[in-house]
């Protein structure tokens, strides 16, 4: 590691869990965020501050101006741009030394495994129920480990899915019908828990991959700001599943109609 | 009867409770909007009326959310 390297991350590295060997191994390290939005901002932030490597980041929309009350890793004059090259602009000014990776694209059942297979984790961080299960799907095909999170008013949740543990769909078997779960379109997000849940899907990440701690696996951690309560639920894996249960029936990766009301 | 809902315990007035009676009195409209945890195992939605409660019985309701952007 080179000296203004151990000065970047000199506060991690000072950490027992952490250490050189820890630093080096998020150097070399790969992680997939999948929407650079609520979610996606202060998870991207936070790795690539902590030296994670290669990040890839993946959106297809531009920004707006009603995004900039909780997706912080956008400003006002980027109103307009794409949010991959927003994201792209900021992540390379706040860590130059680490490879930043742009996908201007729709996650699709086409591409996604194509683009997760060459990372080490994947953020799930996108905003409706189809692509949350593709992300699911693929991860659990690929053997990936991924973390989920979803928010909504003032309540977040996310999970961990390690190869082997409890995925998405030993919890929710399938997507809720259309327009019965609101998006945060429809019912609002309040900024902080988006940061605060995005915060914990990269300590999660970073724990992954410096081997440090209990991951939320098997778990899932819930946040209800307006009680100001975090909660753990333990979840087992489900013989039962339809993607990692005894008798699968989910066997390929399919696209789901994207509700309308979306966005 | 006592249950733990969510972590937290609650009497609750009846004594013969069926789970998808308990949604009801939860403000659950939709069972679809909810995965339901039965003492750490998961229930198929389709069980929801014929699955009777106990005394304490540890129920979690683990809510849908889709959003991230």
């Amino acid at each position: 590691m080179r000296n203004d390297e151990l000065l970047r991350y000199s506060r991690q590295i000072i950490l027992e869990q952490i250490g050189g060997t820890g630093q080096e191994k998020l150097l070399a390290s790969s992680v997939f965020v999948a929407g650079a939005g609520g979610l996606g901002a202060p998870a991207l932030y936070y790795l690539a501050a902590a030296g994670v490597g290669r990040i890839g980041v993946a959106d297809w929309d531009a920004v707006d101006i009603s995004n900039l009350q909780r997706q912080i890793i956008h400003f006002t004059d980027d109103i307009g741009k794409l949010k991959s090259d927003s994201a792209f602009e900021k992540l390379h000014r706040l860590n130059p030394d680490i490879k930043i990776e742009r996908f201007n694209l729709q996650i699709d059942a086409e591409n996604i495994s194509d683009i997760i297979k060459d990372y080490d984790f994947i953020i799930d961080g996108v905003d409706n129920f189809p692509t949350k299960f593709l992300i699911n799907d693929a991860a659990v095909f690929l053997n990936k480990p991924f973390s989920h999170a979803g928010i909504l008013r003032f309540s977040g949740q996310t999970f961990t899915h390690i190869p082997g543990g409890a995925c998405y769909r030993c919890m929710f078997p399938a997507p809720p019908p259309a327009g019965l779960v609101p998006t945060c379109s429809e019912a609002g997000i309040i900024g902080p828990v988006a940061g605060v849940i995005g915060s914990v899907q990269a300590l999660e990440a970073i724990k992954y991959i410096t081997e440090t701690g209990q991951l939320l696996s098997d778990r899932l951690l819930t946040f209800d700001a307006l009680t100001s309560e975090f909660r753990t639920i333990k979840i087992k894996h489900a013989n039962n599943c339809p993607i990692c249960g005894d008798n699968p029936t989910i066997t390929e990766l399919q696209n789901t109609e994207l509700p309308t009301c979306d966005i | 009867m006592k249950l733990i809902i969510n972590g937290k315990e609650e009497n609750i007035a009846e004594n013969e409770l069926s789970l998808s009676k308990l949604l009801t009195l939860k403000d659950v409209k939709f069972p679809q909007m909810v995965s339901v945890q039965l003492n750490g195992e998961f229930v198929k939605t389709d069980l929801y009326e014929s699955k009777i409660l106990k005394e304490n019985d540890n129920v979690e309701f683990l809510y849908f959310m889709g959003g991230g952007r």
